[in-house]
């Protein structure tokens, strides 16, 4: 860990994670290599790929759409997605007359299986104290101007619920693919502060 | 808990500013915050509760002016002296060793 020549001193905040890495793993409570490996599924194996197959099973399978939408978590579970931080999971449907947007305003609550981890932006106090009050101007800074006749509907994740936004399949996309679908999805648009474009 | 973490319907936070292609880690040592998770709440010294209470009993200045993962570390610095797993001391002392080996 300490092997890299530093070119600058360790900052106060590098100085106090590696120190209090190395007194675990010294007294063997901690692994480095279960360290390295919850970084890399994190970095390179779960994200919001994994949502967007989700979604664009859900365009194109009623069925499936149906069952996502009664239990989220079991329909998820069904791709191959679940686990930490995706324990309950509910979806929530945009419709032209319904716009729903994801929130965690006590921490960060996120569905992780679905989207991985939540951007800073997400974390952020300005999104938490702002969406639950008056979300059109935050939509707004994301470029998303619904119209007035939409309903906004806020959902605040809790440590046990987790939501996921189903938006809605953008016109002219009848020839797509289920994978050229899934590949229109965005993560913004499945925390719903955009739509999906085609 | 009614704190300063109990952010929804505060106004007065600015802009949100979200980053364009924002990567999932900013630094290298948000990378192993993030992956002490798992492995030291596997050590079973707190639970989840305890663990977003230890980050909601941190000052409301402190909170504010710091990042996500810096709450995360906050949290194991306070839970594992807490609980006994690690003294303030030897944390202390072994940021000095860390300190002075790269200065």
């Amino acid at each position: 860990m300490a092997s890299s020549a530093h070119t600058r001193p360790l900052s106060e905040i590098e100085i106090r994670v590696k120190a209090l890495e190395s007194l675990l793993v010294e007294k063997g409570l901690v692994d480095p290599a279960a360290i390295d490996a919850l970084i890399d599924t994190y970095e390179h194996k779960v994200g919001p790929r994994n949502g967007a197959r989700v979604v664009a099973r859900a365009w194109v399978d009623a069925p499936y759409k149906q069952r996502l939408l009664s239990d989220g978590t079991a329909a998820i579970a069904e791709l191959g997605y679940s686990g930490l931080q995706g324990e309950d999971l509910v979806v929530v449907e945009n419709t032209p007359e319904v716009h729903n947007v994801l929130v965690c305003t006590l921490c960060s609550c996120y569905p992780w299986p679905t989207l991985g981890l939540p951007p800073v932006w997400y974390k952020s106090a300005p999104y938490r104290s702002r969406v639950v009050v008056d979300p059109r101007s935050v939509l707004q800074e994301f470029g998303l101007e619904l119209p007035a006749s939409a309903e906004v509907r806020v959902w605040d994740s809790t440590s046990e619920v987790r939501y996921l936004v189903l938006p809605e399949r953008p016109a002219g996309t009848e020839h797509l693919t289920e994978e050229q679908l899934a590949a229109l999805v965005t993560r913004d648009a499945m925390i719903g502060v955009a739509k999906v474009t085609s | 808990m009614n704190g300063v973490h109990d952010l929804g319907g505060l106004d007065g936070m600015g802009p949100v500013n979200p980053e364009k292609n924002e990567p999932v880690f900013h630094a290298e040592w948000e990378k192993r915050v993030f992956g002490l998770f798992l492995p030291v709440f596997a050590c079973g010294f707190y639970n989840i509760d305890q663990f977003r209470h230890a980050i909601e009993r941190m000052g409301a200045t402190a909170y504010l002016n710091t990042s996500y993962y810096e709450h995360w570390l906050h949290a194991y610095e306070t839970l594992l002296v807490e609980k006994g797993a690690l003294t303030a001391e030897e944390l202390a002392a072994r940021q000095r060793e860390i300190a002075a080996e790269v200065a």
